[in-house]
């Protein structure tokens, strides 16, 4: 997890992910190293249980030719910008749930903290009372949910009690809040958002060629990041990933881009919630890799008793991570109140919750702490919103969109709980 | 003032008791820099207590604690670290899912401008320190520690306890879980600490081990020192007679009666 990439892209960061984790040190000056052994290592680690992102690019693939082929609109430029806002607000605040399972601890109340943050949102920025900027009932309603994560982290840690009580109780709580601040607001509760600039934040899209500008910068970004990393781990006479590797990683990462927004300007454009997804995910992800605060969530994981000992103080870190969660979920909830141009009652209800810590496992963070990455976020929000499009299109009834969404997720923990055991049988975890 | 001839750490009539058991009673006991001192006695003899105080996870009742000459109060982890003491504990402590490098630097990592890790100096530090101490089997310092046997991981929770210009590695009962070959290993990775002029403590309930790899034998029994031995005057016979059958200079349980008799 020391070399984490920045994944900006889907399929790039499901190639970058797939890296082995090890490579070998070999004797002294054997620096460089050949494709052939990357892919032949890389083929040993999925044997071995790790799987990295192989089940999402194998899910992906299924989805696309079974979808397409069942439903002639799944495929169209139209449909793919409409997946894209869906996938938005669940990426972000599996973002922050894939934080929690990374301590190995879990957030059950993130989707009614998400409906709170928007719901405060939209109560401040009623235009008679009380009228607050839009910018001002954000940052309002950001604070609030992060205190939310910090007042549910505080009786976890102090106290002692198991994140899995603690958060449940902040379920029913948050979601009693939700009912009693919408039906208090409006006798029909459902409260309208009449800002402009709320409203766009997920139904508006970028320009042309401001499309074109993001995905340019995300893929110069990702190249300069990988190639100095490459130059500095050689400077100091370390072992690097092949030159080969890191120009078809970055290859690979600029044609899914540029397809991606090639395909989104054919319709109305790259939505501006990608990019403020985007924004968060090179964010959290540049500091669950790179800093040590990143090392010593992945530590207190892996074991929280080898962290205390290490000097770690790992109440603090949790503390700090369901501060994420929260945080992520209100920026989340914001996203989905701006798409829905309107709280009501029964916001953060539904399934929500389910999709969300479905799409951080899906994507690869392990149930049993210390092992995934932020990317996986994304890779997950992917997969569930493509089949929850998918099914719509279809028409399916509520009921059997339930039971197959529920498969899914049960699918991808045993793919978990399976590589996990082929991990343990090699005397690994 | 430290000479030459003074010990890296000098107990003087150190005691500790929990609620009624007296753990340890006026034990003497020490170590010199570049010695290995293994620790030795039956369950309950007051090894563990020994060293968790000196660790600083509770301090002594009584007595004093000399570190390179000067007397010092070892009131927590972060002192005894500050003064050079690192214990390398039976379970290890390391994080499985984090690579060689990350276990080694936990919780002090190096940073770059205070914010980005520093992965290719804390890298080649690693390596430089395990390649000091001739640590031959890793594959790769990137290797989850998950991946490693019982004498890897052994390796790599001593390679850490130096790394930070320790001056006494305390090991607790560090072969008890390894093969033939792998003890053969981490008892040559003792010898070449004291080799590096640290000193350092070996708890171990294996003779064996400890005739391989102490200079000194410092023996419990039920809270006391019972004996304290050099390897190459001593026979492992000698030894066990102390272990099950030493003088005790204060008998448990007694003091009443010692009262009444006075």
């Amino acid at each position: 997890m020391t070399e984490r990439d920045v994944g900006l892209d889907p399929t790039a960061s499901a190639v970058a992910d797939s890296l082995p984790p090890a490579p070998p040190q070999g004797e002294e000056g054997a620096s460089q190293e050949t494709l052939t052994g990357f892919a032949h290592r890389w083929w040993q680690g999925i044997r071995a249980g790790e799987l990295g992102s192989l089940p999402i690019v194998v899910g992906l693939a299924v989805i696309v030719v079974v979808f397409g082929l069942l439903d002639d609109t799944f495929l169209t430029e139209r449909n793919f910008t409409n997946l894209l806002l869906q996938m938005a607000a669940i990426a972000t605040i599996a973002i922050g749930v894939v934080f929690v399972l990374l301590i190995g601890e879990i957030d059950l109340s993130v989707a009614f903290v998400s409906a709170v943050g928007g719901v405060v949102m939209t109560l401040l920025l009623r235009p008679d009372d009380p009228g607050w900027p839009w910018w001002l009932a954000i940052v309002a309603a950001l604070l609030c949910t992060t205190a939310i994560g910090f007042v549910q982290a505080l009786v976890i840690t102090k106290a002692g009690v198991p994140s899995f009580v603690v958060t449940l109780a902040g379920l029913l709580i948050w979601s009693g809040v939700v009912l009693i601040l919408t039906t208090q607001a409006s006798s029909v509760g459902t409260i309208r958002i009449q800002d402009s600039t709320v409203i766009g934040i997920a139904n508006d899209f970028l320009p042309e060629v401001w499309g074109w500008i993001v995905g340019g910068v995300a893929v110069i970004g990702y190249a300069l990041s990988q190639l100095y990393t490459a130059r500095s781990r050689r400077a100091s006479g370390l072992y690097g990933k092949p030159l080969s590797l890191i120009v078809l990683q970055i290859v690979g990462l600029a044609v899914v881009t540029f397809a991606a927004v090639w395909y989104c300007n054919k319709d109305r454009g790259v939505p501006a919630a990608i990019l403020i997804l985007l924004v968060f995910l090179v964010f959290w992800s540049f500091i669950a890799s790179r800093t040590r605060f990143g090392r010593h969530v992945y530590a207190v994981g892996g074991s929280a008793e080898a962290s205390r000992r290490a000097g770690i103080n790992v109440d603090r870190v949790r503390i700090a991570v369901f501060m994420i969660s929260g945080f992520m979920a209100g920026v989340g909830g914001i996203m989905l109140a701006s798409r829905l141009r309107s709280v009501a009652t029964n916001t953060g209800g539904g399934n929500l919750l389910l999709l969300v810590i479905a799409a951080a496992v899906i994507g690869g963070t392990s149930l049993f702490g210390g092992v995934g990455r932020v990317v996986s976020a994304l890779l997950g929000a992917l997969v569930i919103a493509s089949i929850q499009n998918g099914m719509d299109l279809l028409g399916l009834a509520s009921g059997t969109k339930f039971v197959i969404t529920g498969l899914v997720l049960l699918g991808a923990v045993l793919v978990d709980a399976y590589a996990k055991r082929r991990r343990a049988a090699r005397g690994v975890v | 003032m430290a000479t030459a001839d003074t010990p890296l750490l000098e107990l003087r009539g150190v005691s500790k008791a929990f609620g009624a058991v007296q753990a340890l009673y006026r034990v003497d006991f020490e170590v010199r820099h570049g010695e290995v001192m293994a620790l030795v006695g039956d369950n309950g003899a007051g090894k563990t207590t020994l060293i968790k105080s000196v660790a600083g996870i509770y301090p002594f009742d009584e007595g004093e604690v000399r570190f390179d000459g000067e007397p010092v109060d070892i009131h927590g982890p972060r002192d005894a670290a500050k003064l050079g003491i690192e214990v390398v504990y039976q379970d290890l402590a390391l994080a499985d899912n984090l690579d060689v490098v990350a276990n080694m630097f936990l919780g002090r990592e190096r940073t770059r401008t205070g914010l980005v890790l520093d992965e290719s100096s804390m890298e080649r530090s690693a390596r430089e320190t395990l390649d000091s101490l001739s640590v031959t089997t890793l594959r790769s310092v990137r290797q989850a520690v998950a991946g490693l046997s019982g004498g890897q991981r052994q390796a790599v929770a001593v390679a850490k306890s130096v790394m930070w210009e320790s001056k006494l590695v305390i090991l607790d009962e560090p072969t008890a879980a390894l093969g033939v070959a792998q003890t053969r290993q981490v008892l040559d990775l003792v010898r070449r600490l004291a080799e590096h002029d640290l000193g350092v403590v070996i708890i171990s309930h294996n003779l064996h081990d400890v005739f391989e790899a102490a200079d000194r034998i410092t023996v419990l029994r039920l809270g006391q020192r019972v004996a304290q031995l050099r390897r190459s005057e001593t026979t492992q016979q000698e030894v066990v007679h102390a272990i099950t059958a030493g003088t005790l200079d204060h008998i448990p349980g007694m003091e009443d009666a010692e009262v009444a008799e006075a």
